[in-house]
Protein backbone atom coordinates (compact mmCIF):
# COMPACT_ATOMS: atom_id res chain seq x y z
CA UNK A 1 0.00 0.00 0.00
CA UNK A 2 1.38 3.43 -0.99
CA UNK A 3 1.06 6.42 0.59
CA UNK A 4 0.03 6.21 3.96
CA UNK A 5 0.44 8.69 6.25
CA UNK A 6 1.42 7.37 9.34
CA UNK A 7 2.22 11.00 10.80
CA UNK A 8 -1.88 11.99 10.24
CA UNK A 9 -2.60 8.95 12.06
CA UNK A 10 -0.57 9.62 14.74
CA UNK A 11 -2.05 13.11 15.05
CA UNK A 12 -5.69 11.92 14.94
CA UNK A 13 -5.51 8.84 17.13
CA UNK A 14 -8.11 11.12 19.23
CA UNK A 15 -10.14 11.58 16.72
CA UNK A 16 -10.13 8.20 15.77
CA UNK A 17 -10.55 6.48 18.97
CA UNK A 18 -13.80 8.82 19.49
CA UNK A 19 -15.71 8.00 16.22
CA UNK A 20 -15.30 4.31 17.34
CA UNK A 21 -16.69 4.85 20.64
CA UNK A 22 -19.41 6.79 18.42
CA UNK A 23 -19.71 4.17 16.25
CA UNK A 24 -19.59 1.58 19.04
CA UNK A 25 -22.88 3.35 20.64
CA UNK A 26 -24.82 3.66 17.52
CA UNK A 27 -24.09 -0.09 16.87
CA UNK A 28 -25.36 -1.45 20.34
CA UNK A 29 -28.11 1.21 20.31
CA UNK A 30 -29.90 0.35 17.60
CA UNK A 31 -29.25 -2.99 18.18
CA UNK A 32 -30.95 -2.89 21.18
CA UNK A 33 -34.11 -1.26 19.87
CA UNK A 34 -34.08 -4.13 17.07
CA UNK A 35 -34.08 -6.83 19.72
CA UNK A 36 -36.52 -5.08 22.07
CA UNK A 37 -39.11 -4.68 18.86
CA UNK A 38 -38.15 -7.72 17.67
CA UNK A 39 -38.33 -10.61 20.39
CA UNK A 40 -41.69 -8.99 21.81
CA UNK A 41 -43.04 -9.26 17.68
CA UNK A 42 -42.10 -12.48 17.06
CA UNK A 43 -43.63 -13.98 20.27
CA UNK A 44 -46.73 -12.13 19.58
CA UNK A 45 -47.04 -13.33 16.11
CA UNK A 46 -45.48 -16.99 16.28
CA UNK A 47 -48.44 -18.64 17.06
CA UNK A 48 -50.48 -18.08 14.45
CA UNK A 49 -49.18 -18.51 10.04
CA UNK A 50 -50.79 -15.28 9.24
CA UNK A 51 -49.25 -13.42 11.83
CA UNK A 52 -45.65 -15.25 10.83
CA UNK A 53 -46.57 -14.45 7.20
CA UNK A 54 -46.98 -11.33 7.95
CA UNK A 55 -44.15 -10.28 9.70
CA UNK A 56 -41.95 -11.61 7.49
CA UNK A 57 -42.89 -10.16 4.47
CA UNK A 58 -43.05 -6.51 6.39
CA UNK A 59 -40.08 -6.58 7.91
CA UNK A 60 -38.75 -8.20 4.44
CA UNK A 61 -39.83 -5.34 2.44
CA UNK A 62 -37.46 -3.05 4.78
CA UNK A 63 -34.64 -4.92 3.52
CA UNK A 64 -35.36 -3.93 -0.02
CA UNK A 65 -34.79 -0.08 0.82
CA UNK A 66 -31.71 1.12 0.08
CA UNK A 67 -29.92 1.66 3.22
CA UNK A 68 -28.57 5.61 1.82
CA UNK A 69 -32.83 6.10 0.38
CA UNK A 70 -33.95 5.65 4.05
CA UNK A 71 -31.87 7.81 5.87
CA UNK A 72 -32.55 10.10 3.14
CA UNK A 73 -36.21 9.83 3.48
CA UNK A 74 -35.90 9.41 7.56
CA UNK A 75 -34.36 12.94 7.13
CA UNK A 76 -37.30 13.94 5.48
CA UNK A 77 -39.22 13.48 8.25
CA UNK A 78 -37.13 13.59 11.72
CA UNK A 79 -34.34 15.96 10.59
CA UNK A 80 -30.46 15.04 10.70
CA UNK A 81 -28.43 13.32 13.34
CA UNK A 82 -28.44 10.52 15.49
CA UNK A 83 -32.23 9.83 15.40
CA UNK A 84 -32.55 8.78 11.80
CA UNK A 85 -29.53 6.82 12.24
CA UNK A 86 -30.40 4.83 14.67
CA UNK A 87 -34.00 4.75 13.28
CA UNK A 88 -32.49 2.67 9.78
CA UNK A 89 -29.98 1.06 11.70
CA UNK A 90 -32.59 -1.05 13.88
CA UNK A 91 -34.97 -1.51 10.90
CA UNK A 92 -32.79 -3.09 8.94
CA UNK A 93 -31.39 -5.00 12.46
CA UNK A 94 -34.88 -6.23 12.52
CA UNK A 95 -35.08 -8.37 9.32
CA UNK A 96 -32.66 -10.43 10.23
CA UNK A 97 -33.78 -10.73 13.89
CA UNK A 98 -37.68 -11.11 13.66
CA UNK A 99 -36.80 -14.08 10.91
CA UNK A 100 -34.44 -15.99 13.13
CA UNK A 101 -36.95 -15.11 16.39
CA UNK A 102 -39.42 -16.89 14.27
CA UNK A 103 -37.13 -19.75 13.06
CA UNK A 104 -36.04 -20.14 16.55
CA UNK A 105 -39.48 -20.47 18.19
CA UNK A 106 -41.00 -23.10 15.77
CA UNK A 107 -37.87 -25.25 15.69
CA UNK A 108 -39.18 -26.48 19.38
CA UNK A 109 -39.75 -30.07 18.64
CA UNK A 110 -43.60 -31.32 19.71
CA UNK A 111 -42.54 -34.32 22.13
CA UNK A 112 -41.07 -31.56 23.93
CA UNK A 113 -43.82 -29.52 24.04
CA UNK A 114 -46.24 -31.88 24.88
CA UNK A 115 -44.22 -33.35 27.46
CA UNK A 116 -44.20 -29.51 28.79
CA UNK A 117 -47.45 -29.46 28.88
CA UNK A 118 -48.37 -32.70 30.22
CA UNK A 119 -46.28 -31.56 33.50
CA UNK A 120 -48.95 -28.91 33.77
CA UNK A 121 -47.06 -26.14 32.84
CA UNK A 122 -49.28 -23.06 31.24
CA UNK A 123 -48.85 -21.05 27.93
CA UNK A 124 -46.79 -18.46 29.72
CA UNK A 125 -44.36 -20.92 31.26
CA UNK A 126 -44.12 -23.24 28.27
CA UNK A 127 -43.24 -19.69 26.45
CA UNK A 128 -40.45 -18.66 29.81
CA UNK A 129 -38.83 -21.97 30.13
CA UNK A 130 -38.93 -24.06 27.13
CA UNK A 131 -39.86 -22.24 24.06
CA UNK A 132 -37.42 -18.88 24.57
CA UNK A 133 -34.72 -20.82 26.20
CA UNK A 134 -34.33 -23.08 23.10
CA UNK A 135 -35.03 -20.63 20.51
CA UNK A 136 -31.81 -18.60 22.42
CA UNK A 137 -29.64 -20.02 19.85
CA UNK A 138 -31.45 -18.97 17.18
CA UNK A 139 -32.21 -15.62 18.49
CA UNK A 140 -28.54 -15.29 19.24
CA UNK A 141 -27.04 -16.35 15.93
CA UNK A 142 -29.51 -13.35 14.49
CA UNK A 143 -28.07 -10.56 17.04
CA UNK A 144 -25.02 -11.58 15.55
CA UNK A 145 -25.45 -11.43 11.54
CA UNK A 146 -27.26 -8.28 12.29
CA UNK A 147 -24.41 -6.63 14.37
CA UNK A 148 -21.68 -7.62 11.71
CA UNK A 149 -24.15 -5.82 9.32
CA UNK A 150 -24.96 -2.93 11.28
CA UNK A 151 -21.35 -2.30 11.70
CA UNK A 152 -21.11 -2.33 8.27
CA UNK A 153 -24.08 0.03 7.51
CA UNK A 154 -23.05 2.81 10.39
CA UNK A 155 -20.52 3.86 7.94
CA UNK A 156 -23.36 5.69 6.20
CA UNK A 157 -24.71 7.21 9.03
CA UNK A 158 -21.86 10.40 8.30
CA UNK A 159 -24.53 11.25 5.47
CA UNK A 160 -27.33 12.60 7.98
CA UNK A 161 -24.65 14.24 10.47
CA UNK A 162 -24.74 10.61 12.92
CA UNK A 163 -21.24 10.51 13.47
CA UNK A 164 -19.20 7.44 13.67
CA UNK A 165 -16.43 5.63 11.69
CA UNK A 166 -17.83 7.29 8.86
CA UNK A 167 -16.63 10.90 9.40
CA UNK A 168 -13.41 9.42 9.30
CA UNK A 169 -13.78 7.49 6.39
CA UNK A 170 -16.10 10.30 4.82
CA UNK A 171 -15.54 13.91 5.63
CA UNK A 172 -11.49 13.46 6.66
CA UNK A 173 -10.76 11.15 3.84
CA UNK A 174 -13.02 11.06 0.39
CA UNK A 175 -14.14 14.94 0.87
CA UNK A 176 -10.28 15.76 1.51
CA UNK A 177 -9.96 14.64 -2.15
CA UNK A 178 -9.64 10.75 -1.69
CA UNK A 179 -7.25 11.49 1.17
CA UNK A 180 -6.60 7.63 1.52
CA UNK A 181 -4.89 6.97 5.31
CA UNK A 182 -8.20 8.08 7.02
CA UNK A 183 -9.94 5.96 4.43
CA UNK A 184 -8.30 2.92 5.07
CA UNK A 185 -7.96 3.98 9.17
CA UNK A 186 -11.64 3.81 9.59
CA UNK A 187 -11.97 0.75 7.52
CA UNK A 188 -9.64 -1.15 9.27
CA UNK A 189 -11.66 0.12 12.62
CA UNK A 190 -14.58 -1.17 11.40
CA UNK A 191 -13.65 -4.37 10.35
CA UNK A 192 -11.78 -4.65 13.83
CA UNK A 193 -15.31 -3.34 15.50
CA UNK A 194 -17.24 -6.25 13.86
CA UNK A 195 -14.75 -8.76 15.03
CA UNK A 196 -14.32 -7.91 18.17
CA UNK A 197 -18.37 -7.62 18.39
CA UNK A 198 -18.57 -10.82 17.00
CA UNK A 199 -16.04 -12.64 18.88
CA UNK A 200 -18.21 -11.30 22.46
CA UNK A 201 -21.52 -12.90 20.35
CA UNK A 202 -19.64 -16.03 19.76
CA UNK A 203 -18.61 -16.63 23.47
CA UNK A 204 -21.95 -16.18 24.48
CA UNK A 205 -23.44 -18.37 21.85
CA UNK A 206 -21.20 -21.01 23.16
CA UNK A 207 -22.18 -20.55 26.62
CA UNK A 208 -26.07 -20.43 25.71
CA UNK A 209 -25.45 -23.67 23.96
CA UNK A 210 -23.44 -25.38 26.01
CA UNK A 211 -25.85 -27.65 27.50
CA UNK A 212 -26.77 -28.80 23.68
CA UNK A 213 -22.96 -30.29 23.67
CA UNK A 214 -23.14 -31.71 27.03
CA UNK A 215 -26.66 -33.48 26.50
CA UNK A 216 -25.79 -35.26 23.02
CA UNK A 217 -22.05 -36.01 23.87
CA UNK A 218 -20.57 -34.01 21.00
CA UNK B 1 -45.41 14.42 -4.90
CA UNK B 2 -45.78 16.50 -7.90
CA UNK B 3 -42.90 18.26 -6.76
CA UNK B 4 -40.77 15.17 -6.68
CA UNK B 5 -41.65 14.15 -10.04
CA UNK B 6 -40.34 17.57 -11.01
CA UNK B 7 -36.82 17.66 -9.18
CA UNK B 8 -36.65 13.62 -10.51
CA UNK B 9 -36.88 15.05 -14.12
CA UNK B 10 -35.00 18.12 -13.34
CA UNK B 11 -32.28 16.25 -12.11
CA UNK B 12 -32.07 13.94 -15.18
CA UNK B 13 -33.74 10.96 -13.63
CA UNK B 14 -34.30 9.04 -16.68
CA UNK B 15 -30.50 9.35 -17.45
CA UNK B 16 -29.18 8.36 -13.88
CA UNK B 17 -31.43 5.16 -13.47
CA UNK B 18 -30.48 4.02 -16.67
CA UNK B 19 -26.82 4.40 -15.66
CA UNK B 20 -27.56 3.16 -12.11
CA UNK B 21 -29.26 0.01 -13.65
CA UNK B 22 -25.88 -0.44 -15.54
CA UNK B 23 -23.72 0.03 -12.55
CA UNK B 24 -25.69 -2.94 -10.78
CA UNK B 25 -26.07 -4.96 -13.75
CA UNK B 26 -22.58 -4.96 -13.83
CA UNK B 27 -21.01 -5.85 -10.92
CA UNK B 28 -23.99 -8.29 -10.30
CA UNK B 29 -22.96 -10.22 -13.62
CA UNK B 30 -19.29 -10.80 -12.63
CA UNK B 31 -20.18 -11.58 -8.25
CA UNK B 32 -22.32 -14.20 -10.01
CA UNK B 33 -19.88 -15.65 -12.04
CA UNK B 34 -17.04 -15.24 -9.29
CA UNK B 35 -19.49 -16.29 -6.42
CA UNK B 36 -20.52 -19.61 -8.38
CA UNK B 37 -17.12 -20.62 -9.64
CA UNK B 38 -15.79 -20.55 -5.84
CA UNK B 39 -18.58 -21.98 -4.83
CA UNK B 40 -18.20 -24.90 -6.96
CA UNK B 41 -14.35 -24.61 -5.73
CA UNK B 42 -15.37 -24.82 -2.15
CA UNK B 43 -17.32 -27.62 -2.53
CA UNK B 44 -14.65 -30.03 -4.43
CA UNK B 45 -11.97 -28.67 -1.66
CA UNK B 46 -11.71 -30.62 1.96
CA UNK B 47 -12.49 -29.32 5.48
CA UNK B 48 -9.50 -26.70 5.40
CA UNK B 49 -10.27 -25.44 2.22
CA UNK B 50 -14.03 -24.63 3.00
CA UNK B 51 -13.30 -23.09 6.29
CA UNK B 52 -10.86 -21.00 4.73
CA UNK B 53 -13.02 -20.00 1.96
CA UNK B 54 -16.18 -19.54 4.32
CA UNK B 55 -14.39 -17.32 6.80
CA UNK B 56 -12.74 -15.10 3.76
CA UNK B 57 -16.53 -14.63 2.53
CA UNK B 58 -17.34 -14.02 5.89
CA UNK B 59 -15.11 -11.34 6.81
CA UNK B 60 -15.58 -10.10 3.14
CA UNK B 61 -18.66 -9.48 4.70
CA UNK B 62 -17.67 -7.14 7.31
CA UNK B 63 -15.63 -4.44 5.44
CA UNK B 64 -18.16 -1.49 4.53
CA UNK B 65 -18.95 -1.38 0.98
CA UNK B 66 -18.47 1.88 0.95
CA UNK B 67 -14.93 1.87 2.34
CA UNK B 68 -14.18 -0.30 -0.51
CA UNK B 69 -15.21 2.02 -3.11
CA UNK B 70 -13.75 5.05 -1.49
CA UNK B 71 -9.85 2.95 -0.89
CA UNK B 72 -10.14 1.57 -4.76
CA UNK B 73 -11.22 5.60 -6.25
CA UNK B 74 -8.54 6.88 -3.66
CA UNK B 75 -6.16 4.51 -5.45
CA UNK B 76 -6.80 4.61 -9.12
CA UNK B 77 -9.29 7.79 -9.74
CA UNK B 78 -13.21 7.87 -9.45
CA UNK B 79 -15.16 6.55 -12.05
CA UNK B 80 -17.23 3.47 -13.16
CA UNK B 81 -15.26 0.41 -12.53
CA UNK B 82 -13.64 1.49 -8.44
CA UNK B 83 -17.77 1.18 -7.68
CA UNK B 84 -18.19 -2.16 -9.57
CA UNK B 85 -15.06 -3.34 -7.67
CA UNK B 86 -16.91 -2.12 -4.54
CA UNK B 87 -20.33 -3.89 -5.35
CA UNK B 88 -18.67 -7.10 -6.43
CA UNK B 89 -17.33 -7.30 -3.66
CA UNK B 90 -20.20 -7.16 -1.62
CA UNK B 91 -21.94 -9.37 -4.08
CA UNK B 92 -19.41 -12.97 -4.40
CA UNK B 93 -19.87 -13.61 -0.57
CA UNK B 94 -24.08 -13.80 -0.51
CA UNK B 95 -23.95 -15.95 -4.15
CA UNK B 96 -21.20 -17.86 -2.84
CA UNK B 97 -22.41 -19.20 0.09
CA UNK B 98 -26.06 -20.01 -1.28
CA UNK B 99 -23.86 -21.44 -4.02
CA UNK B 100 -22.24 -24.11 -1.61
CA UNK B 101 -25.46 -24.77 0.71
CA UNK B 102 -27.04 -25.41 -2.38
CA UNK B 103 -24.23 -27.90 -3.76
CA UNK B 104 -24.39 -29.89 -0.27
CA UNK B 105 -28.35 -30.03 -1.38
CA UNK B 106 -28.42 -33.20 -2.73
CA UNK B 107 -28.96 -36.57 -0.74
CA UNK B 108 -26.64 -38.89 -0.20
CA UNK B 109 -28.89 -41.18 -2.10
CA UNK B 110 -29.34 -39.66 -5.14
CA UNK B 111 -25.41 -39.02 -5.03
CA UNK B 112 -25.03 -43.28 -4.58
CA UNK B 113 -27.21 -44.29 -7.29
CA UNK B 114 -25.66 -41.63 -9.66
CA UNK B 115 -22.01 -43.12 -8.45
CA UNK B 116 -24.16 -46.47 -9.31
CA UNK B 117 -24.92 -45.79 -12.45
CA UNK B 118 -21.48 -44.84 -13.24
CA UNK B 119 -21.59 -40.96 -13.34
CA UNK B 120 -17.50 -39.14 -12.83
CA UNK B 121 -17.41 -36.78 -10.56
CA UNK B 122 -17.87 -34.58 -13.40
CA UNK B 123 -20.85 -35.64 -14.44
CA UNK B 124 -22.48 -35.61 -10.63
CA UNK B 125 -21.21 -31.82 -10.54
CA UNK B 126 -22.96 -31.07 -14.09
CA UNK B 127 -26.37 -33.38 -14.38
CA UNK B 128 -27.25 -33.76 -9.72
CA UNK B 129 -25.26 -31.16 -8.09
CA UNK B 130 -25.95 -27.90 -9.97
CA UNK B 131 -29.63 -28.24 -11.10
CA UNK B 132 -30.21 -28.78 -7.59
CA UNK B 133 -28.50 -26.03 -6.13
CA UNK B 134 -29.74 -23.86 -9.25
CA UNK B 135 -33.32 -22.36 -6.54
CA UNK B 136 -30.37 -21.78 -3.87
CA UNK B 137 -28.17 -19.98 -6.59
CA UNK B 138 -31.19 -17.60 -7.61
CA UNK B 139 -31.71 -16.67 -4.34
CA UNK B 140 -28.03 -15.47 -3.79
CA UNK B 141 -28.55 -13.78 -6.82
CA UNK B 142 -31.96 -11.86 -5.84
CA UNK B 143 -30.46 -11.14 -2.16
CA UNK B 144 -27.01 -9.97 -4.13
CA UNK B 145 -29.38 -7.72 -6.77
CA UNK B 146 -30.72 -5.79 -3.79
CA UNK B 147 -28.01 -5.47 -1.86
CA UNK B 148 -26.10 -4.28 -5.05
CA UNK B 149 -28.96 -1.79 -6.35
CA UNK B 150 -29.05 -0.48 -2.57
CA UNK B 151 -25.67 -0.07 -2.51
CA UNK B 152 -25.11 1.68 -5.85
CA UNK B 153 -26.83 4.31 -4.71
CA UNK B 154 -23.80 5.18 -2.08
CA UNK B 155 -21.24 5.10 -5.06
CA UNK B 156 -23.26 8.65 -6.27
CA UNK B 157 -22.46 9.72 -3.01
CA UNK B 158 -18.83 9.63 -3.44
CA UNK B 159 -18.38 10.74 -6.84
CA UNK B 160 -19.64 8.10 -9.20
CA UNK B 161 -22.72 8.46 -11.27
CA UNK B 162 -26.07 6.75 -11.04
CA UNK B 163 -29.21 7.59 -8.66
CA UNK B 164 -27.17 8.58 -6.01
CA UNK B 165 -26.37 11.88 -7.01
CA UNK B 166 -29.52 12.63 -6.80
CA UNK B 167 -29.73 12.09 -3.34
CA UNK B 168 -26.43 13.71 -2.77
CA UNK B 169 -27.96 16.61 -4.20
CA UNK B 170 -30.71 16.63 -1.90
CA UNK B 171 -28.26 16.18 0.85
CA UNK B 172 -26.54 19.15 -0.25
CA UNK B 173 -29.41 21.43 -0.56
CA UNK B 174 -31.57 19.96 2.22
CA UNK B 175 -34.49 19.80 -0.20
CA UNK B 176 -36.76 16.91 0.84
CA UNK B 177 -38.24 16.69 -3.02
CA UNK B 178 -34.95 16.39 -4.12
CA UNK B 179 -33.93 13.17 -2.26
CA UNK B 180 -37.30 11.69 -2.33
CA UNK B 181 -36.54 11.87 -6.00
CA UNK B 182 -33.44 9.92 -5.86
CA UNK B 183 -34.46 7.46 -2.74
CA UNK B 184 -37.63 6.24 -4.01
CA UNK B 185 -36.79 5.09 -7.78
CA UNK B 186 -33.69 3.18 -5.93
CA UNK B 187 -36.37 1.36 -3.55
CA UNK B 188 -38.39 0.80 -6.51
CA UNK B 189 -35.78 -0.75 -8.70
CA UNK B 190 -34.83 -2.64 -5.76
CA UNK B 191 -38.35 -4.00 -5.34
CA UNK B 192 -38.67 -4.50 -8.68
CA UNK B 193 -35.21 -6.80 -9.23
CA UNK B 194 -36.51 -9.14 -6.22
CA UNK B 195 -39.88 -10.03 -7.32
CA UNK B 196 -38.14 -10.60 -10.70
CA UNK B 197 -35.48 -13.01 -9.17
CA UNK B 198 -38.29 -14.39 -6.94
CA UNK B 199 -40.38 -15.30 -10.00
CA UNK B 200 -37.14 -16.94 -11.32
CA UNK B 201 -36.12 -18.52 -8.66
CA UNK B 202 -39.52 -20.10 -8.46
CA UNK B 203 -39.34 -21.03 -12.21
CA UNK B 204 -36.29 -22.85 -11.58
CA UNK B 205 -36.93 -24.91 -8.56
CA UNK B 206 -38.63 -28.71 -9.16
CA UNK B 207 -41.98 -28.36 -8.54
CA UNK B 208 -42.04 -31.33 -6.12
CA UNK B 209 -39.59 -29.04 -3.82
CA UNK B 210 -41.09 -25.52 -4.55
CA UNK B 211 -42.96 -25.31 -0.93
CA UNK B 212 -40.03 -26.47 1.18
CA UNK B 213 -36.90 -25.12 -0.42
CA UNK B 214 -38.53 -21.44 -0.84
CA UNK B 215 -39.40 -21.29 2.66
CA UNK B 216 -35.60 -23.17 3.32
CA UNK B 217 -33.88 -20.61 1.21
CA UNK B 218 -35.20 -17.16 2.93
CA UNK B 219 -33.49 -18.77 6.12
CA UNK B 220 -29.86 -19.65 4.11
CA UNK B 221 -30.06 -16.31 2.26
CA UNK B 222 -30.17 -14.33 5.61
Amino acid sequence: MPDIRWDWIARHTDDILNATVDHLLLVVISIGAAIAIAIPLAIVVHPTRLGRAVAASLTTAVYTIPSVALFAVLVAFVGIGRTPAIIGLAAYALVVLVRNTLTGLSEVSAPVLDAARGMGMSHGQLLRRVRLPLALPAILTGVRLATVETVAIATIAVFVAGGGLGEIIYTDGISRDLFLTPILAGTVMAVALALALDLILVTLLRMATRWQRAGSGR
Amino acid sequence: MSGVWTAFIENEGWLRLRRHILLSVVPLAIALVIGVALGILSSRLGRAGRFVIGASAFIARMVPTFAVMALVMALRGVGFWPAVVGLVLLGVPTILLNTATGLDEADRHTIDAARGMGYTEGQLLRKIRLPLALPHIAAGLRTAAVLTIATAALAGLIGADGLGVTIDAGFATNQRDVLLAGAIPVTLLALAADLTLLALQYALTPVALRRRTLLTQQRSSS
